[in-house]
Order: C-alpha cells, then structure tokens, then sequence
C-alpha cells in the first residue's frame, strides 16, 4: 500500500511517500517560497527518489486546512486531480489536527496555533487518549482570547505547536505561565507522514469530485452579502 | 498520414471552470464551461476569493465532463494546455495545479496560454486565419489591437491607457443600475433605443490605436449627475444607446485604420465584449465595405472558455512549446510571441 502524502494549507510545503507502513521520502520545508512553484515538482522529485510511478500510488492523504485560502486549494487541487485521474481513494486530514500528531507522547492538552493577523489564529485544542487524538476544542478561526479563556479553564499543560506560536509567545505565557509548554523547533512544521499515519487511521475516504477545503472561515464577501440579507452566519 | 493531435485546454482566469478537448487545433471535440455567473451577481462583479472556491469545487467535475463528451481517455491526449495568466492569480492557480497534476499523472506534456492568445485562437476553430493578421481584442479586462505576421507572432500596436472596454460597460451599467454582468443589458437596451444621447469619442493624440474609455464614464456618470440634481429621470435607454454609440465608433475607426495601415489580409475580433451584437455589426459593416475579410467567433467562443485555451495551446505545442511543473499563475502576464522568426 503506496500513500503520497501532502501539505500546502500554510507557508511550510510537506510531501511523502509511505509504503506498507514506512516512510520511504518527505520533503519538509519552511521556507516562504508558492506552493506553485514547489509542490508539483517536490512530489515529482520524491516518486523519482521513491522509484515509483503515479500510477503505483495506491491513496492520497491531503491537508484540508484551515490556513492559507490559496495555499490549502493548490494542496487540495494537486490531491483531487490525482485521486480523480488515478482513481484512487482520497483522505483530508485537519491541517491542525496534522501539527498535533508529533506531540503523541505529552501528557496534556496540544494546542496547534496558525497565525490569521490582526489577533486572529486558525487553532484547535487536541488530546490524546489511548494514541488517538481527540479533539476537544473544535478547529476554527478564532481570537486568541477565545483560544486563552477556554485553557485557562482547565489544569493540564498545554503544549503549544506550529511555527507562529513564536508571534504569540508573549501573550500566551502571560496568560497561562508554567502551563504552557512551547515545542521545540523540529514540531513545528507539519509533517506528511503525519498526515497520512492520521489518514489510515481515520478510515474515512472523501468523495474526490466534490472535495474541497475546510476554509473554516466565510469569504468576507459572501459574509457582507449575509449581513445585508439578514442572515448573518458569519464566524468572526 | 500525419497523426491527429488532441490537446486537453483548462481555463480558470476568472469567473468561468472550463475544460475542452480540441482536435489538430480546429475542431472542437467537447466544450464544457461551468458558469459562476448566479453566484457572482449577489456581489454585482466578480469576487477572487468567491471565484477561487468554486473553481475547486468544479475542477475535476468539468475536466471529466470534457473527457466523457469527447468518449476519451487521457492516454488518447498529447499534451494539456491551460491559462497561466493574465488573470485572478488564486483563480489561475487552480486551472494550473490541477493541469499540473492531470499532466504528470498521466505523463503528458503541459503548455502555459496566454488568455488573450487563447481569445485570439478562437478564430482557428472557425477558419484558418491568414497572415498578416489584426486582432481586436475586447473583454472586461481588455482592450487591445494586436498585430500577428504570423502563428504565435503578436505585436501589440495599440492598448488602452485605463479601463477596458468591457470595464466601461459594467460601471455604466452599475450607473443606470442594470443587473451584473452589465454589457449585454447595454447592448439589448441601445438596440431597442429610439434616439442616444451624445457622448464625447476619445480619439486621443492623431496616429494613436491606443483607446481610453475613463473619460467617456466620467461624462455618463456626469450626465446623470446633472438630471439628478436638476430632479429629472434620466432615460436609460438613451444613455446606452449613446455610451455604446461612443465605444463602438472608436473601436471601429480605429481597427479599420489600422487594418489599412499594415495591409492585413484578416481582421478578427475576440474576448467577451466582441459578444456584444452593436459592435459585431459596426465592424461586419465597416469591413465589408473596404473589402477587408472580417472575422468574429460565435458569442460561446467570445466570452471565456477552454476551447480557445486548447487551440492556441496546439499552436504551441506543434511548436515544440512545453511548460514545467514548476508552472506559476501570472496575473499580469505579457503577450509574448512564441515564435520570434518572423
């Protein structure tokens, strides 16, 4: 069983290629280069390194977001034409839900931080329980204060992951002090292997055609228009 | 006997998800175009980010639908061509990644158009076009007099110097307050007009194909200020058909100028504002009485559309053309010729 893995839904590009439960190549970078220009030839380079052709891979994990509205769709667009030419089976799997896998063995709450500016962060809350994460704070698009308020309530350690907690180091340690935990540098990208280990075991294949992102967010135009119908469902 | 070629066109610049299959660059095999129109009226224009999720959600959708009008598989492609720019770039990245990905699964060579290119190559799946050649391009994003000595030669004589054309018809539109997209509700209302009102031509400085259409805004929106102010109802009807009467007669002087200056054997008209049925019949008109053949596709291959895309992407591809998977959106993509001999 051949898994191609990947992840464009923020700045960091990661792709990898599993096969019959090893990481066989990922590619992991940080650098603030377009997916565009990157992605396409990444998952040429490591089929190459891998020794396959498209046509052996057998599943496709992809990143669904939140995080970069074009970023998320050159991932999910890449992942959907694949599944859909190749026909084969596709997975999304919660860009946060993604950063939190690599804290497998902390003993606490994790807490997967995007920055989404002007105080904003795209973030979610996970647990794990008998090596299952759990969500407990579902992943959305929310204040920060929001995100603080809910784990001041509770006792546990919360471990801080993804590259742009950095942005919000200060505020979170004044809030939460020793509760908080800020990873090490080599948690914070997120990880396609992770992707698709979280993919295989999720069991839940999407339908490709009518796959799309979990922007979770409304585009501000459509959220202007609700408002003047009277029906505002904006999130913010 | 030379083998058919089968080029597989994807088009995603704007509001329209488009796929098509063409055949030798002439016949169009299947044409499937997805419209966003519905859901972009709400907001009066085009919205990038809305245009950005649709297109995700129809991607594969119209690439297979193209596939199964045509009873092809990818194997029976030679190569897929798609817009790489000038356009909304997050629109463009979709029509591009997914190519990319159709392309390299299916190892099949990938070619990046030019829109307007394609705009202009929509005139191959009517008639050979014949060189040398006068394009007007006209479309909500642009205005354009092109001049092509031959396949993928484009020199560019003449463009506009602040809205296009077809941006005009959509804020005058807005003005008279018709519904989005503005342009055929001009044309329908100046065909039904019994007189217009005068509005000024901008001819600009003499010898000069460029156009300019701010100014012609300016006094329509003046115009109405005026009556408004004075509490008098304007005559929507009258305002078209005179706004109309102004874009028409510059578009056309100014193409038959050029079409003598240079000896074209062939005019075309191309993009979504060469739809409009009051400048079709000025230029049909003005063409024919010079003797100058005058070309215009049908209204389904003026406005977007992949057929088009597949068409110049054929020209290139014969040309031994062929993009990367490195290929990126361009939102200001130049015009540039593919063939630099002639």
């Amino acid at each position: 069983m051949i898994w191609l893995g990947i992840d464009t839904a923020n700045t960091p590009l990661s792709v990898a290629i599993v096969k019959d439960g090893v990481l066989l190549v990922e590619e992991n970078s940080g650098m603030a280069i377009n997916h565009s220009l990157r992605a396409m030839p990444a998952i040429e380079e490591l089929l190459t390194k891998a020794e396959l052709k498209p046509s052996d891979i057998d599943a496709i994990a992809v990143s669904e977001g939140p995080g970069s509205y074009t970023g998320v769709r050159i991932g999910v667009t890449i992942a959907k034409t694949l599944a859909w030419t190749l026909d084969k089976p596709l997975v999304g799997i919660s860009s946060l839900r993604a950063l939190a896998m690599d804290a497998l063995f902390f003993d606490g709450l994790i807490c997967p931080i995007v920055d989404a500016r002007r105080g904003n962060v795209y973030a979610g809350v996970y647990r794990y329980d008998n090596g299952k994460l759990i969500s407990i704070y579902e992943d959305g698009h929310y204040s920060l204060e929001d995100i603080m308020k809910f784990l001041e309530q509770d006792d546990n350690q919360v471990l801080f992951v993804g590259k742009d907690t950095v942005m919000h180091e200060g505020e979170i340690s004044e809030r939460l002090g020793q509760q908080a935990v800020i990873a090490p540098l080599h948690f914070n990208l997120p990880r396609a292997s992770a992707l698709i280990h979280a993919a295989i075991q999720s069991e839940q294949e999407s339908d490709v055609h009518t796959f799309v992102p979990q922007y979770r967010r409304i585009a501000e135009a459509e959220a202007n228009w609700l408002k003047g119908q009277g029906k505002d469902k904006s999130r913010e | 006997m030379k083998k058919d070629m089968y080029i597989l066109g994807i088009e995603t610049s704007c509001d329209e998800t488009a796929a098509s299959i063409v055949k030798n660059g002439t016949e169009i095999i299947s044409n499937v175009v997805a419209s966003q129109i519905v859901s972009q009226k709400r907001f009066g224009g085009v919205v990038p980010e809305i245009a950005s999720r649709h297109h995700v959600e129809q991607i594969t959708l119209v690439i297979e639908e193209a596939l199964l009008d045509a009873g092809m598989k990818p194997a029976d492609l030679d190569a897929v061509a798609v817009t790489e720019g000038p356009g909304l770039v997050g629109a463009l990245l979709i029509g591009i990644n997914a190519a990319k990905a159709f392309a390299f699964a299916n190892s099949l060579p990938i070619i990046g158009v030019h829109h307007i290119a394609g705009h202009i190559y929509a005139n191959e799946l009517m008639q050979r076009m014949e060189f040398p050649l006068l394009a007007l391009i006209v479309s909500g994003g642009h205005t354009e007099l092109v001049l092509m000595g031959a396949h993928g030669s484009f020199k560019l004589i003449g463009e506009t110097r602040d809205d296009a054309a077809g941006e005009a018809y959509d804020k005058v539109a807005r003005v008279l307050g018709l519904p989005y997209p503005g342009g055929p509700e001009i044309d329908k209302l100046a065909a039904g007009s019994d007189a217009e009102i005068k509005f000024p031509r901008a001819w600009l400085e003499p010898g000069s194909y460029d156009f300019s259409f701010s100014g012609l805004k300016s006094s329509v929106i003046n115009y109405k200020h005026n009556l408004d102010q004075r509490g008098e109802e304007i005559n929507p009807a009258h305002v078209a058909a005179g706004f109309q009467a102004s874009v028409v007669e510059v578009l056309t002087t100014k193409a038959l100028r050029a079409a003598k200056e240079y000896n074209v054997k062939q005019v075309i008209a191309a993009g979504g504002v060469a739809a409009n049925r009051g400048l079709r019949a000025s230029l049909e008109k003005a063409f024919q009485e010079k003797g100058i053949p005058f070309y215009v596709p049908p209204i389904s291959l003026c406005t977007d559309n992949a057929a088009m895309i597949a068409a110049a992407g054929s020209a290139m591809f014969t040309e031994g053309v062929r993009g990367t998977l490195a290929m990126n959106g361009k939102p200001g993509m130049p015009l540039i010729s593919w063939n630099t001999e002639k």
